[in-house]
């Protein structure tokens, strides 16, 4: 990435518990109103469930939960962002999706040690543009399919 | 020339000739005399040839071509039909199959093929003297030329071939063979017209004139002129002009022409119906290639987008019912029930769009089989009846696999040697039977044989040893869970380990993998008669029959295919063994599982039901009940997957969308099961 001469990088900006969160333009497939999600079970808590995404099933994370931060009730302002990484769809349970910008390559920098309590290796980086802090969610850290499946089997 | 989007074309082409000249080898070898089977051959060999060519594939267009040269051979009497020759062409095709699909994983189609053209050129060598005399015959014969360079006459030539030779004039045949180096070929066409237009008048050409012009043809060319001068001065006139090699002139009759003609047409009536009684009796293979009406190709992707697409619409009808019930409006409501009415046909189309015969994964087996026996030492003969059977295209792909195993099962286990055969009282040859038809909404498959059957006391033998049962439960079996036990995992009944089957890892694979696409299967056996497997399909995976239930607020569907039964009990009728309850279901007992506590289902209403809802289902013969809140009932629905990410979800096979749009989950009945 240094060698790259200097690039925007057009992201999508989200707010989670009043921090602002970017996603590169590329994976976001669309910004959804709340709708009926129905439960999947034998599920990890983030898992919400599925929506019936114009015909295609698309599981839903609340962000919220996977970030480790306190469930709230969804709100007007409440969206799911469906995102796309290799064949996956999936959709982002979100405080608020409003912002489409331009972050310069260069004002990006590396996540501080300090910023995650724990180990989050989620984060790409964080870029500073005026007074705003951005951070820069890696997808694939936050779409592991390690955690997802709790399984547990039962006796017949 | 760029050839790659030509790719896909070629190699879904390529693989049906060489299916195809697989099936007529088969058939050939059973009757080396039929000459409609060379002509099938050769015709496939010649298009694959010209394929091949085309796409700067070498190989395959030389090893074709060799191919083509021994049907060219066989056609004409020049090579007669052996066994051991069979083998050679069969591995030529082998050869070929193994290129295409090289190329078909993106290589470049190169293979050393030079061993089986060597034995190619054998064959076709064998016959060198007789290879000479055609090309001798090609020279010099008269009738030959003359039947096959000019091939046909029209009445209106014929009129006037008559009425000259009836005034005297002389009808002659030419040839003109020009030099391989002749640059100008369509000037010296023109010269040699010229020449002959003047000595007398050109009744036909062969090739055509405006072919002749535009160059459209090798060096020789021949044509039909009525003249009053002596062969000599004609051959001479036309040997002046400059690079001709060779001028036959042959005189021409028309009377033995017609005569020919009218021989040759009786032949042919004769030899067609001939040919008739006999095509009937190909099991009607061959009509039914040749009662296909115009198709196109499709890609399979396009109809899956036509079936979404699809699907969203009957969403959207389900909505718009609510809707207008509603609404309560005359108009909309007839509207509405002509829009159901036209999309319940367009289903049905869309539905069947997607089936194709179960030939396609039959027809791999004849070769597959003659390949084993010659491994084995065994005959073995195959039956395949019902190769029109139709199944959606993903069951299709699944079932394959499974068949080759038992079939391969059936040779190795099943069928015996000859001479144990013999002894049996049995014929030496053991027949195989695929069977395929449409019952209800399921297809079923039965793979036959005429083999040793089951021996039930070795399997019991086998299956304790093998640590599957316990000798005190072994007793208690009846024959049908005795034959079930050859399905089981870590279990194999044959005395050696052999390449085919054997290995143990067989059997439970067929049932699991039918099992997976919503089947079942189920073994009859007969000592010393034979033993049949049959198999119980799904007419398609992508539209199942469910029952929807209700837990709390939730909908779940339970596929129909793995229900035996629902039933309301009373609660005093659950008991209890060592915690877990049971109930007594038809003499049998069936533990429960309370659906909403293993899928955590959150309480809304906590009031204690007096009457349960039951759904009984089954997985083999083990049987479990589901406590549900309430039956909603039956619905056909589409499947789909939950998505790659949440892709091993306990005890969820899928998804499906309902008609108010909302997502229900399919339950996975068997993972409940232990």
């Amino acid at each position: 990435m240094n060698n790259e001469t200097i690039v925007d990088r057009k992201v999508i900006i989200f707010q989670l518990n009043d921090e602002e969160y970017a996603v590169s333009v590329q994976q976001v497939g669309s910004i959804e109103r709340i709708q009926p999600i129905t439960r999947v079970p034998q599920t990890a808590d983030f898992v919400k469930g599925v929506i019936n995404l114009r015909g295609v099933v698309t599981p839903i994370i609340d962000l919220r939960i996977r970030f480790g931060l306190k469930e709230t009730e969804f709100t007007e302002s409440s969206r799911i962002i469906i995102v796309y990484l290799d064949e996956m769809e999936v959709g982002l349970i979100v405080d608020a999706a409003n912002d489409v910008i331009d972050i310069p390559e260069d004002t990006i920098e590396p996540a501080p040690e300090v910023i995650g309590s724990v180990d989050v290796d989620y984060i790409d980086g964080v870029a500073k543009l005026d007074n705003r802090l951005l951070i820069l969610l890696n997808l694939r850290k936050v779409l592991t399919k390690e955690e997802i499946n709790e399984l547990k089997s039962v006796e017949g | 020339m760029d050839t790659t989007q030509y790719l896909d074309v070629f190699i879904d082409e390529s693989t049906e000739h060489l299916e195809e000249l697989y099936k007529q080898l088969l058939e050939l070898e059973k009757n080396p005399e039929d000459k409609k089977i060379i002509d099938e051959i050769f015709r496939a060999a010649h298009t694959l040839k010209g394929m091949s060519a085309t796409m700067g594939y070498t190989d395959v267009a030389n090893l074709t071509h060799k191919l083509e040269n021994i049907f060219d051979g066989i056609r004409y009497d020049k090579i007669a039909v052996q066994s051991d020759m069979i083998d050679i062409l069969f591995e030529a095709v082998d050869q070929l199959n193994a290129i295409v699909e090289d190329i078909g994983n993106g290589g470049d189609g190169k293979r050393d093929v030079s061993h089986i053209v060597i034995y190619l050129d054998k064959i076709e060598k064998g016959e060198k003297e007789i290879i000479n005399d055609k090309a001798n015959e090609n020279g010099s014969s008269e009738t030959f030329n003359t039947l096959e360079t000019v091939k046909s006459l029209d009445q209106f030539e014929i009129s006037i071939l008559k009425e000259s030779s009836e005034r005297g004039f002389f009808n002659y045949e030419i040839s003109v063979h020009l030099s391989e180096d002749c640059l100008l070929k369509g000037a010296r066409v023109f010269m040699v017209f010229e020449v002959l237009e003047k000595l007398g008048e050109v009744i036909k050409s062969e090739p055509s004139v405006n072919e002749l012009e535009e160059e459209n043809f090798e060096n020789s060319f021949t044509m039909l002129l009525v003249s009053q001068f002596e062969e000599e001065e004609i051959q001479s006139k036309i040997m002046k002009v400059s690079e001709i090699e060779k001028v036959n002139v042959n005189h021409f009759s028309i009377d033995t022409y017609t005569q020919e003609q009218k021989n040759k047409e009786s032949a042919m009536e004769i030899r067609e119906e001939k040919e008739l009684p006999e095509k009937n009796k190909d099991e009607g293979k061959s009509t039914g290639k040749s009662t296909l009406s115009k198709t196109i190709r499709v890609n399979i992707d396009r109809l899956d987008v036509l079936m979404n697409l699809f699907e969203e619409l009957v969403i959207d009808r389900g909505r718009l019912e609510q809707i207008s019930l509603e609404l309560d409006n005359n108009d909309l409501q007839e509207t509405v029930e002509r829009m159901t009415r036209v999309s319940g046909d367009l289903q049905n189309i869309i539905l069947t769009m997607r089936m194709v015969p179960i030939d396609q994964v039959f027809n791999r087996f004849p070769r597959m089989i003659r390949q084993i026996a010659r491994d084995l030492n065994k005959i073995v003969e195959i039956d395949i009846i019902g190769a029109e059977t139709e199944l959606d295209r993903t069951v299709i792909d699944e079932v394959g696999d499974p068949l080759v195993h038992l079939i391969r099962n059936a040779m190795d286990h099943g069928i015996e040697l000859p001479q144990e055969r013999k002894a049996k009282g049995k014929p030496e040859k053991g027949t195989i039977t695929l069977e395929a038809y449409h019952s209800g909404n399921h297809v079923f498959i039965e793979i036959s044989d005429d083999g040793a059957g089951i021996n039930k006391q070795k399997v019991l033998e086998k299956a304790i040893t093998n640590q599957v049962i316990s000798s005190a439960h072994a007793e208690t079996l009846s024959d049908q869970q005795i034959y079930d036990l050859i399905m089981e995992s870590g279990f194999s009944t044959a005395d050696a380990i052999s390449d085919l089957s054997g290995r143990g890892v067989g059997l439970d694979v067929v049932k699991n993998t039918i099992e997976s696409l919503g089947g079942g299967i189920t073994i009859d056996a007969t000592v010393d008669k034979g033993s049949k497997f049959s198999i119980q399909l799904p007419l398609t995976l992508s539209i199942m029959s469910v029952l929807l239930v209700e837990l709390q607020n939730e909908k779940y569907a339970v596929p129909l295919s793995s229900i035996i039964e629902t039933s309301i009990i009373h609660k005093d009728r659950i008991m209890y063994a060592h915690n877990k309850s049971v109930i007594d279901f038809r003499g049998k007992v069936v533990p429960l599982a309370y659906l909403s506590e293993i899928f955590t289902v959150p309480q809304t209403n906590k009031e204690d039901q007096e009457y349960l809802s039951v759904v009984i289902v089954r997985k083999g013969d083990k049987m479990a009940g589901l406590v549900v809140d309430s039956l909603i009932g039956q619905q056909e629905v589409v499947l789909k997957s939950l998505g790659d990410y949440l892709s091993n979800t306990f005890a969820i096979s899928g998804a499906t969308i309902l008609g108010d749009g909302e997502v229900a989950l399919i339950i996975d009945s068997n993972a409940l099961i232990k």
